[in-house]
């Protein structure tokens, strides 16, 4: 029975069991003899029972309520420690949680879709690259037993009109079997069946969420209306869900694939993505085997195309760029850097006041205070400050997430913002209060272990030996941090410059572009299609300021265009996939409008139509590429059906931007659009150099298309530049990113540098007095605090740039050919850091050097 | 420790608990178990005191300067060394009269009302 009671005293605060517990035991003991009968004593149990949880709870509550109120007081005094501990405490907890944040949501988190883990997507691959599946091959992997179900799709864009504006809308153009894979019912209407597949341009459709509400006012009752897609109507069958994209989030609404797209015969014909659900219990690797025979299969079957054609199962979580995941992770790895940077200065800052607050303590534990009491008191103490910094951390984060969205990629179907993690937030607030705990209550306990009335005496001076060796290994890791840090921004700081100092081969400054896509029957010839262009350009090359315009069928950059077999003339065709160039569709004017040189032969024209030769002109690396040391003028090349004549050669364009290399170059006629060919090819995208700002512009471009075609939508309207800047976006974002970390630890560092110096200078007053006193010069004073500091910085940098070098191998792939020991960048740091260290060390010297003998002594009296 | 008015002002009102164990402690000291049997016979078994609001109040009252710990101890043949006595302190008496005043002065505005009848 006593012990039963007496474990249930637990539950009180130890001294409070101490103080008490016997006497409680005693009078228990009295009641249980006085009650008689087993109801009675049940009775008094469960009162007791009752009490004792009760009674409990209010005694910690008071103990509480004692140390926040003694917790406000102590910070109240000492705001410059308490905001310090509270800035940093924030910076390390927000800069995490929404690195993380993003990080998780974009590299972790299960897909939006029920058994996501089971969602593959299948790639041809050849040479370590992947590649679309032509209809065809398609069919071949449907036979696989692996799969529960298969579907393919490939993406476009149309035009939608008859609701106010003409829109251009990107869509998704599927398999009937595709949509149901992803186990997302629509929120109104249906998905489409496989009878449906026949209809074709005529078929249904189904409406995003987006385009629902924005284009069509969220009409309850759009399910079996008709819209005008392409010019074409169209039945509108279903609307998916706010949350629900695929294959990305630009996605407005999806077709059907024609019959006629699927019974392609042309196994060169590769534009087709492929989405599969494994069958349950069927591992990727069972797949991916059978896929291999699949593969092998069709290597006897097609020896030209498919030689060497492997197949690729890709889980669709790992649908993104390396660059994207190795940018994400870099950037976590920051983050790591800075929590651990904030936590060693919360440490150094706790030590410090701990180290002050000796006497303090020796003198509560003297007067009577229980160890637990005084543990218990900095506990709270440290807590107060985590809690203060994660609140304000959450809002750093809040702060800090949009800043971040550029980092999640297109590629992968989910939303472009992601959300505050909790359990990053948790993470993270538990590591600053175990630092707090750990930093602000071990001093406290030791402290109060021994009753050292001797220490008393010490004052703060009694600084030296273990304690400050830890505090100076925690600034010597802060330094370190703080340089991997700086060295690494560095090196994306360098990498980013010289990517976007990389020529594209084309003026891009004072270009404007947009679209206007010719689709639907009205365009689909290219005799019904040069009127548009004809009028449309002689109406911009009239506006006032427009020095020159003209079309083309994709911008570089920004669209891959098309890419296709070049086969010189009287050479067979040697392994199809062989030589490739890319290809476009240019109207005359096109090289003088991008600043690309013509270095020799001629322009397109306007008399290069289809009745004429059909011409080429061609970059120089095409040159180099087929007719080395030859006059390429005049050659002859078979090229998307047709034998093409090379009448000019101009300067190479980075197709690809600048990070990769492109593809030689072909430039076709806009009158030379064979009329079988995909429409998807014919010319849409409008460059037009002006001396005026493109924003003035707009309206009169506006006006010439309207008057040309009232119902041509006109989008993606920009200025190259930054189609051309673009693609460093999300590297830019994350140098910025980095940089702004590197400052942060940076500026951690030096208050580290100065907390720990400032400390030793007014923890050894006394001995610098002594010095003094003894006759030093105040320059060997200075030398003796100056040592310090420089000891503290070097210990710091140089296992840093190490690290740092380390840390650069990681991310060669990013850093675009900048070496990670590049000398300007480890120069640079290594002279910040001096800097620093001079900096930090300033105020504390100053201070050392000033102090007065006579004082000194006096300060502990 | 000096107090002033103020301070008595501050604790006012008392938690019923800790009214009690002055008013137990007025006359003489007590130990723990003597206070609970004190106010359970005063209140003829009403309140019954728990040992943890017993000891709860007693801290508190302690750190409040209500009461203090007093050394003097009864005959031996009588005494528990487990047993702590208590004693009331004058801070702790004033406290416990200005409590009475209070609680006298509401009873006065509530025979005024009516509310309670007149005495006897």
């Amino acid at each position: 029975m006593s012990r039963f009671y007496s474990a249930l005293l637990h539950l009180y605060p130890a001294s409070f069991r101490a103080e008490y517990g016997g006497e409680m035991r005693s009078i228990l003991g009295a009641r249980l003899r006085e009650t008689s009968g087993t109801l009675s004593r049940l009775k008094l149990w469960v009162e007791t029972i009752a009490d004792v949880v009760f009674n409990a709870a209010a005694v910690h509550w008071d103990i509480l309520r004692q140390d926040l109120r003694y917790t406000a007081r102590t910070l109240a005094r000492s705001p410059g420690f308490a905001l310090t501990a509270v800035l940093v405490t924030a910076l390390g907890i927000g800069a995490n949680t929404a690195a993380f944040s993003v990080a998780d949501f974009v590299l972790l988190r299960a897909l939006p879709y029920p058994d996501a883990d089971r969602l593959v997507k299948l790639w041809e691959a050849q040479d370590g690259g992947r590649n679309q599946v032509s209809p065809a091959i398609y069919r071949q992997w449907k036979t696989s037993q692996s799969f529960e179900s298969m579907g393919a799709y490939y993406t476009n864009a149309v035009n939608l009109v008859g609701q106010g504006d003409p829109w251009r809308l990107e869509t998704a153009v599927v398999t009937a079997d595709l949509l149901p894979i992803l186990g997302i019912q629509p929120m109104l209407g249906r998905l489409f069946i496989a009878s449906e597949e026949g209809e074709g341009a005529t078929g249904p459709v189904v409406l995003s969420y987006g385009v629902w509400q924005a284009q069509l006012g969220g009409d309850p009752a759009i399910v079996g209306r008709q819209i005008l897609i392409d010019g074409n109507p169209r039945i509108v069958v279903g609307v998916m869900p706010r949350d629900f994209h695929f294959p990305n989030r630009d996605i407005a609404l999806w077709t059907l694939i024609g019959t006629a797209g699927q019974n392609d015969e042309d196994i060169s014909n590769t534009y087709w993505e492929v989405l599969a659900k494994l069958r349950r219990g069927v591992p990727h690797k069972q797949a991916s085997t059978e896929m291999d025979l699949i593969a092998r299969r069709l290597q006897q079957q097609y020896p030209d195309d498919m030689e060497n054609v492997g197949v690729l199962v890709n889980p669709l979580r790992d649908e993104l760029s390396n660059q994207s995941r190795l940018l994400l992770l870099a950037l976590c790895g920051a983050a790591v850097c800075v929590l651990l940077i904030a936590c060693a200065n919360l440490a150094n800052l706790l030590l410090a006041r701990a180290l002050m607050r000796r006497k303090e303590i020796l003198v509560r534990t003297a007067l009577g205070a229980g160890r637990e009491r005084l543990v218990r008191q900095s506990m709270t103490e440290s807590l107060v400050l985590a809690a203060l910094g994660g609140a304000l951390g959450v809002a750093v984060a809040y702060v800090a997430l949009p800043l971040l969205t550029r980092l999640v990629p297109t590629t992968l179907p989910i939303a472009q913002l992601p959300s505050i993690d909790p359990r990053v937030l948790v993470f993270a607030a538990l590591l600053t209060a175990v630092t707090g705990v750990g930093f602000g209550v071990l001093p406290a306990w030791r402290s109060a272990g021994r009753v050292d009335i001797a220490g008393m005496g010490l004052g703060a001076r009694s600084g030296g030996g273990r304690r400050e060796r830890a505090r100076s290994a925690l600034v010597i890791a802060e330094v370190m941090a703080s340089v991997v840090l700086l060295i690494s921004a560095g090196l994306l700081m360098r990498a980013l410059l010289r990517l976007q100092s990389v020529d594209p081969g084309f003026k891009a400054e004072s270009v404007l572009t947009l679209r206007t896509a010719l689709t639907g029957v009205r365009n689909d010839t290219t005799g019904r299609r040069i009127p548009f262009y004809r009028d449309v350009l002689s109406g911009v090359r009239a506006i006032p300021g427009v020095s020159s315009a003209a079309y083309i069928t994709s911008l570089p950059i920004a669209n891959m265009g098309g890419v296709w077999p070049v086969i010189p003339e009287g050479q067979a065709l040697t392994g199809a996939r062989a030589d490739r160039a890319s290809s476009r569709f240019v109207s005359p004017g096109y090289f003088t409008t991008l600043g690309i040189p013509l270095r020799r032969g001629r322009d397109v024209s306007d008399s290069d139509d289809a009745n004429q030769v059909w011409i080429a002109v061609v970059s120089e690396s095409f040159v180099k590429r087929y007719y080395p040391n030859e006059d390429p003028i005049g050659k002859r090349f078979k090229f998307l059906g047709t034998l093409r004549t090379v009448v000019g050669v101009v300067g190479d364009v980075r197709m690809r931007g600048p990070e990769q290399q492109s593809e030689p170059q072909v430039y076709l006629s806009y009158k030379q659009v064979a009329d079988a060919a995909n429409t998807f090819y014919s010319p849409k995208d409008l460059v037009i150099r002006s001396s005026v700002p493109a924003a003035t512009l707009i309206p009169a471009l506006r006006r010439v298309v309207q008057q040309v075609d009232p119902q041509q939508p006109i989008s993606n309207i920009k200025t190259l530049s930054a189609i051309v800047s673009d693609v460093t976006a999300a590297r830019a974002v994350q140098v910025r990113v980095l940089v702004a970390f590197a400052a942060i630890a940076f500026l951690l560092a030096a208050i580290g540098i100065h907390g720990l110096l400032s400390f030793t200078v007014s923890s050894r007053q006394h001995e610098i007095g002594v010095r003094m006193a003894l006759g030093a010069q105040r320059s060997e004073i200075v030398r003796l605090i100056m040592r310090q500091g420089i000891f503290l910085a070097a210990a710091g940098v140089l296992p840093g740039l190490a690290i740092a070098y380390a840390a650069g191998r990681g991310m060669q792939t990013l850093l675009a050919g900048v070496q990670p020991a590049d000398a300007v960048t480890f120069l640079a740091a290594g002279l910040l850091c001096i800097a620093m260290t001079l900096v930090g060390s300033l105020v504390p010297t100053l201070r050392a050097a000033r102090v007065d003998p006579a004082t000194a002594f006096r300060s502990d009296a | 420790m000096t107090h002033n008015a103020s301070d008595i002002d501050a604790l006012l009102p008392l938690p019923a608990a800790t009214f009690h164990i002055l008013l137990a402690l007025a006359k003489e000291d007590r130990h723990g178990y003597a206070v609970i049997q004190d106010v359970e016979q005063r209140t003829g078994g009403e309140i019954r005191l728990s040992a943890g609001t017993l000891y709860r109040s007693i801290q508190r009252m302690l750190e409040q300067g209500l009461l203090r710990e007093t050394r003097d101890r009864p005959a031996p043949e009588l005494d528990d060394e487990r047993r702590r006595y208590y004693r009331i302190t004058p801070f702790g008496t004033a406290v416990a009269g200005a409590e009475a005043r209070r609680m006298a002065d509401l009873v006065r505005m509530a025979r005024a009302q009516g509310l309670v009848p007149a005495k006897a």
